[in-house]
């Protein structure tokens, strides 16, 4: 029997087997951030402790940084003192860092693949549970704890237990209106929450094999949501061509040979699975979330479950979510106020999602009562973007467009939702609280239905909204 | 550096109820913005437990019924969310000792290991079983005998599950691996001049 992407990387990173039965594992790429590594910094010198690998180790700032004024110092004292900290501690060890204005800083799910830092066959990790998303290039890509970031500088290695490996196959071919996000959306509300707890994703079938690397990181973006520490999709020529010209990857004969490489870790056609799950493509609709867990889910057609038709601790779940939305049980998803439109995040945070937004939304406009704002995911797709007039044409359709960083994500810095206002977002977390009021509330969708719901000033189906009926995406 | 071996541990309990905790709620985002975690146990649960004025709501954890509580019970998927480490660091420096769930979110049960805080996974009869004797008697002592895969609660034994490897790794002490990992660093060279990492 063959292997499985899974298995090869793992294979190829094992330093050894430990007396507990756990592995030792190498870290090809480790990429740091304000929020969880200066801790770690300071566990370092504790221990008068060098970096190991100073230079597979990068870092920028994403979590604290303002969208709308990064001018130095930073108005929040404790944010300040944040990036200094691993500002000089970056310096300390000779790591680079992709510092405000650079022209590379960015949410670090977004700057490490627009670099060319995260290539196939890679272990990477990173202190954000988020980081499940650069398995789109084909690695194993892992969150880790803030003493696990310790550990990976101090050695560049992590204790781990093998995962399983689940083959989640999507087949057959998206409507018009149906995005990655709505694909993962959809598997998170099939499997559950936790149903990928012990689990790798392998993400496959002929909706991934068509999909650009910046679907896919989407895709993989939200593994973790499904309890999957991560999901990745196995490297081919889509792969190699998004990498192709990037700063940090080999050139000419190299680059060649690199792609030998790459492409001799994709899973074998006879790899076994621990698990395999077919989806059908026809199956996903526009999808968007009801309640506090990105499981709680459904399409833009349906309606909000009645927590009266089940039983036990789910009929809790679902009442104590409901009531937390302010949404009563059978109504239609489609329709609920919305207050704040957020586009951005590294979920979709990239120049596909704005490309994706300016091409529909040309002369509408964002509803009277709704604050909307759209934010790039790095430097690089802010310029980008720029070049293409996009933030014009968000801005004559009534959104800000901002500076970028993990901005209403996870509200960390001063972008974050007021009372209980309802906020439509392309980010990947509807938890209570998540974007910075404890009564604020959050329905997950993809970048057009954000769109769709800014101009509707409800949530609403963007296939109507922009007309998409008919015809593949 | 290894900790001291942990094979039992015990104190009084608490039940926080409730599927998919999530770390955003276990601590608030903005409890983030710090350089240490030296002050994160006040906030643990800060959103559940306070209103937007710093008024206590009566949550479970600042009655005095519960105080001093050193064992936290929670029901399935406890910990899902985000990586951060500030939950596991405010749950330890809140008081609390161990966890109890009907199971966990991968990254927060490493986190909690590393820090030498075991998650104990134990069935929802026994756990709706254990929550009930502590609500009838809060004072009673709740033992986790990590060596017996067992827990003693009011003389009645309970049976707990753990992963096998963390189960060594608290009883041989190397639960926060640092050491292990910096005794290979040879091993560790060779894999990266292998990958071309070096």
């Amino acid at each position: 029997m063959g292997k499985n992407l899974y298995q090869k990387v793992w294979d190829d990173h094992v330093v050894r087997q430990l007396d507990t039965g756990q592995y030792q594992v190498f870290m090809a790429l480790h990429l740091i951030h304000e929020v969880t590594s200066p801790q770690a910094f300071g566990m370092l010198k504790d221990k008068n402790l060098k970096v190991a690998f100073p230079k597979r180790t990068f870092a920028t700032v994403d979590h604290i940084i303002p969208t709308d004024n990064q001018v130095r110092p930073l108005a929040d004292d404790m944010a300040e003192k944040m990036i200094q900290v691993l500002s000089s501690a970056t310096e300390e060890h000779g790591i680079e860092f992709f510092a405000p204005e650079s022209g590379a800083q960015g949410i670090v799910h977004v700057v490490g693949p627009e670099l060319g830092l995260t290539q196939p066959g890679m272990t990477i990790c990173c202190g954000d549970s988020h980081t499940s998303t650069h398995g789109a290039f084909g690695c194993i890509s892992l969150g880790i704890g803030t003493s696990q970031v310790r550990d990976v500088l101090a050695s560049q290695t992590l204790v781990m237990d093998p995962l399983k490996v689940r083959r989640i196959s999507v087949e057959g071919t998206l409507e018009a209106g149906v995005t990655a996000k709505d694909v993962i959306l959809h598997i998170i509300r099939t499997l559950g929450v936790n149903g990928g707890v012990g689990f790798a994703y392998e993400y496959a079938g002929s909706v991934v094999d068509n999909m650009s690397m910046e679907e896919r990181m989407t895709l993989c973006n939200m593994s973790i949501e499904g309890g999957a520490r991560c999901g990745y999709v196995n490297p081919d020529d889509t792969t190699f061509e998004y990498l192709k010209g990037r700063e940090r990857v080999p050139t000419g004969a190299d680059f060649d040979e690199a792609v030998t490489r790459w492409r001799s870790y994709a899973s074998d056609a006879d790899a076994g699975y621990d698990d395999v799950v077919v989806i059908s493509a026809s199956d996903i609709r526009p999808t968007v979330t009801w309640g506090v867990t990105p499981a709680q889910a459904l399409s833009i057609e349906e309606n909000v479950p009645d927590p009266d038709k089940v039983e036990g601790l789910e009929k809790n779940l679902i009442t104590d979510a409901l009531d937390y939305m302010q949404l009563d049980a059978n109504q239609p998803i489609k329709g609920t106020k919305i207050d704040v439109a957020f586009i951005g995040s590294c979920t979709n945070g990239r120049l596909s999602d704005f490309k994706s937004v300016a091409a529909v939304i040309g002369g509408k406009k964002v509803a009277a009562n709704v604050r909307a704002i759209a934010v790039p995911g790095s430097e690089k797709v802010d310029k980008e973007a720029r070049e293409l007039g996009l933030h014009e044409v968000f801005e004559a359709a009534g959104f800000e467009w901002r500076l970028p960083g993990c901005s209403m994500c996870l509200a960390m810095n001063p972008d974050k939702l007021v009372g209980d206002e309802v906020c439509a977002s392309s980010s990947n977390r509807n938890f209570i609280g998540r974007q910075g009021s404890p009564t604020g509330r959050t329905i997950l969708m993809s970048p057009v239905m954000v769109a769709a719901a800014a101009i509707e000033g409800q949530v609403a189906d963007a296939r109507e909204v922009f007309n998409l009926e008919g015809g593949e995406a | 550096m290894s900790g001291v071996r942990i094979g039992k541990v015990s104190g009084r309990g608490v039940y926080v109820a409730g599927n998919d905790i999530d770390t955003d709620r276990i601590i608030p985002a903005r409890y983030l913005t710090c350089v240490t975690f030296d002050e994160l146990g006040p906030a643990l649960f800060y959103d559940v437990r306070f209103d937007q004025d710093g008024n206590s709501k009566g949550h479970v954890l600042d009655g005095p019924k519960f105080a001093g509580a050193e064992v936290l019970i929670s029901d399935d998927n406890f910990g899902c969310g985000s990586s951060r480490e500030h939950a596991p660091q405010a749950i330890m420096r809140f008081g609390l000792k161990a966890v109890i769930a009907g199971s966990f979110a991968e990254i927060f049960h490493g986190n909690c290991t590393t820090l030498g805080i075991p998650c104990v996974v134990m069935d929802a009869e026994n756990r709706a079983e254990l929550s009930n004797l502590i609500e009838r008697d809060p004072s009673l002592d709740i033992m986790i005998d990590i060596e017996q895969l067992q827990l003693v609660c009011a003389n009645k034994i309970f049976p707990i599950s753990m992963k096998e490897s963390v189960r060594e790794a608290f009883l041989d002490a190397t639960y926060d691996p640092l050491d292990t990992l910096l005794a290979a660093q040879d091993d560790v060279n060779a894999v990266a001049a292998k990958l071309g990492y070096a």
